[in-house]
């Protein structure tokens, strides 16, 4: 039966297994989209407002605060950027294990990620929790999974949410060596688990869902991009994460309090799988492996493969620490010393969720003058809206609402959004098109 | 617990308003001990772990995050009268949380001066604890608070026992860990002296200052400890941020950063 000229309202007034607080709204009528907002209510909490005035020592322990989920990241960016401002450069030891931190915080997030949130969707269940009676063995396996990855952040952080270890200059704390080779062993010891898991997540029913657009990662030619990198983008682009603001531009639209970014006037993806699109033959040689076993073929414009590319990265992440933590010894000092001086720095690093950047201006004392933070979900947002479009469209309209609402919930999900992450001010000019 | 019926499974609720999500991992993070707990309880409103339910009766709500636009001043009077008991968790449901940091300031000026149409944004101008709006039945501490302490309080309130809140200050946890004194051995301004445990004393152990994310002890002395810091050489305005950061809205840090900004005779930041 023809339903073209049917108008339909489908409404998801609180979205379900995504960071912070969203809804959905799409209207249409015969068989077209007219409408359609993916509104991110989450109220504003005014970091780089009250970042102003605020000592370069404080800065990582009050942007950890943004997101519970990905601290680390927040954290990273902004300490990059005040060490560019003050010209420190922090020694082998510190860049290693910030990177291992990292891999920390991938595998925790990225487990959260697929587990409590994702899977459920494929199997049918409201929750993870519902589905582990009939799948106890995944759902747990992703459990100590995420907990590895909180281990790991907190080794360095001493605890997972808002860790206290990082800052300007390196961390607080050497962890003990006994510590590290305790920790070291569990990781290698769960690399079958993640092996598992990649081919696990690689038979996902994922939808077949082709579609044209730009991704952005940061790209450094050596080693799978994390906290170190220039801006590469399928566009071509190739440019120092001082440019960002050059390439991208953020507008305020009315319906949301997260910003919509556009790289050169189009919608992009960052994330996992853009960062895999960019960059897998950085990968550890076993995950590249694992990829050309499992798939998926790269380059994809199917986003719901940033699911896999998740799978793949907690499997590279692990690798990674492994190898990183090897031969351990603890510095004699575990930072640089720092001497603050006025100027304006960038830092830009790769967060569970994509691109995280952020720019700071200090004056001669090191305190903040100045503070902007582009957080991946609100790059990624005007994509999700594409995404969702061309998605229900492409269903046809006619599906039932709760088919349809079903679907855009997914596609949501899929961008792992953090809306808490995603709401910010700043002081920007912005420009219109 | 008395609101259960015979059998029943007690009802629980997870709230989120403005925060960042950090507290929900108390419960997201404790792995086997959750699945127990979901056999225990049943969770009928967590968004972020799956079910929507945001208007349904409870017996324990836990509420994440602070009143921060109308909207949420609704939601938590609703929340109010739909539980048993309502249970803020973290610095921001507790006091308001990092971003009441703007109720010391013109908080609409910040929002226009930093927003492009201000006018498409709902958000008070300050951000306020749980507490401040609605009765609450207990309050648990912390940025971000911690699995030990959820599991502790869920356990307490189904057995129908008020949990015991924490009294001790962060410097009493340090002596018991035998840490080193960072503000007697390095002179590292440190608010440990002023701030309840609950965290195990994480920041002393890795040898800084504890910046006191878990909100302050009973009867702080913040007069001595800010004559100190001063001591230490910090000026008036970096003594008043040390105690305008992660809980600026509780008394008595509110009024103690207050006097050492009022003594600089200038207001911002
Ligand atoms: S380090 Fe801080 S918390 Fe510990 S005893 Fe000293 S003042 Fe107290
Ligand atoms: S020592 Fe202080 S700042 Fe550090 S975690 Fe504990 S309460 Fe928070």
């Amino acid at each position: 039966m023809s339903d073209a000229g049917r108008r339909i309202d489908i409404r998801v007034p609180v979205l379900a297994r995504v960071e912070g607080e969203g809804a959905l709204e799409v209207h249409a009528e015969a068989g077209r989209i007219t409408d359609l907002r993916l509104r991110i209510y989450e109220p504003p909490r005014l970091f780089e407002r009250f970042l102003v005035g605020r000592d370069h020592s404080e800065v990582a322990d009050a942007v950890a605060r943004i997101c519970g989920i990905c601290p680390v990241a927040y954290q990273m960016s902004a300490v990059q950027a005040l060490e560019s401002i003050f010209g420190v450069e922090p020694d082998e030891w510190v860049r290693a294990m910030r990177r291992v931190f990292y891999c920390g915080e991938w595998i925790q997030s990225h487990a959260l990620h697929i587990h409590l949130l994702a899977a459920p969707d494929f199997f049918g269940y409201e929750s993870a929790l519902a589905m582990t009676a009939d799948h106890p063995g995944e759902v747990r396996r992703g459990m100590r999974l995420q907990a590895l990855g909180n281990e790991v952040m907190a080794l360095f952080g001493a605890r997972a949410v808002h860790p206290v270890g990082a800052r300007v200059g390196g961390f607080h704390h050497a962890p003990a060596a006994a510590a590290v080779r305790d920790l070291r062993a569990r990781l290698e010891a769960a690399l079958p688990e993640a092996e598992a898991l990649v081919r696990w997540a690689a038979g996902f029913p994922l939808p077949d869902n082709g579609q044209d657009f730009p991704y952005l990662a940061l790209r450094n030619g050596a080693d799978y991009p994390m906290n170190r990198g220039r801006l590469s983008a399928s566009t071509g682009l190739d440019a120092p994460v001082s440019e960002l603001a050059d390439h991208v531009a953020e507008e305020q639209v009315p319906h949301s309090t997260a910003f919509h970014a556009r790289l050169h006037g189009e919608p992009y993806l960052v994330g996992p799988l853009a960062r895999l699109n960019l960059n897998a033959d950085l990968l550890p040689t076993e995950t590249r492996a694992l990829l050309g076993e499992t798939g998926p073929a790269l380059p994809s414009t199917n986003p719901f493969h940033s699911l896999p590319a998740r799978a793949l990265e907690i499997h590279a992440a692990l690798v990674e620490a492994v190898r990183l933590l090897a031969d351990y010894r603890a510095p004699e000092r575990p930072h640089a010393e720092v001497t603050p001086r006025a100027g304006v720095g960038y830092g830009a690093t790769e967060a569970p969720r994509g691109l995280l950047w952020h720019r700071y201006e200090t004056d001669g004392s090191g305190r903040v003058t100045a503070a902007r933070i582009m957080p991946p979900t609100s790059q990624n947002q005007a994509r999700m809206e594409e995404d969702l479009r061309a998605t229900l469209e492409a269903r046809g309209l006619d599906a039932p609402d709760a088919e349809l609402r079903f679907l855009g919930e997914r596609v949501i999900r899929n961008y792992d959004p953090c809306i808490s992450c995603a709401t910010h001010f700043l002081d920007l000019t912005v420009r219109r098109r | 617990m008395g609101a259960a019926k015979p059998g029943a499974r007690p009802r629980v609720a997870v709230h989120k308003l403005s925060s960042c999500d950090g507290c929900q991992l108390a419960f997201l993070d404790l792995g086997e001990d959750l699945v127990r707990l979901a056999e225990l309880v049943d969770f009928v409103h967590f968004a972020e772990a799956g079910p929507v339910d945001p208007d349904a009766e409870v017996d324990i709500a836990f509420v994440e995050g602070s009143i921060a636009t109308p909207d949420e001043v609704a939601r938590i009077k609703r929340i109010r009268a739909n539980s048993r008991y309502l249970v803020p968790i973290g610095a921001c449901a507790t006091s308001g949380g990092i971003q009441a940091l703007r109720n010391l300031h013109d908080g609409e000026k910040w929002l226009a001066e930093v927003y492009p149409s201000p006018e498409y944004v709902e958000s008070l101008a300050t951000s306020t604890g749980i507490a401040d709006n609605v009765d609450v039945d207990y309050e648990l501490w912390g940025c971000p608070v911690n699995g030990r302490q959820v599991l502790a309080a869920v356990r307490a309130l189904l057995w129908g026992v008020d949990p015991v809140p924490e009294q001790d200050k962060v410097c009493m946890e340090c002596k018991r860990a035998g840490n080193v004194c960072v503000l007697v051995s390095r002179g590292t301004p440190c608010l440990g002296p002023v701030t309840v445990t609950g965290c195990g004393a994480l920041c002393p152990a890795f040898g800084r200052d504890c910046y006191g994310c878990y909100g302050p002890a009973e009867n702080p002395n913040t007069e001595a400890l800010g004559r100190r810091f001063r001591g230490l050489g910090l000026l008036p305005e970096e003594v008043a941020r040390r105690f305008h950061f992660i809980h600026s809205h509780r008394e008595p840090l509110r009024s103690a950063g207050r006097r050492w900004r009022e003594d600089r005779g200038a207001d911002d930041p």
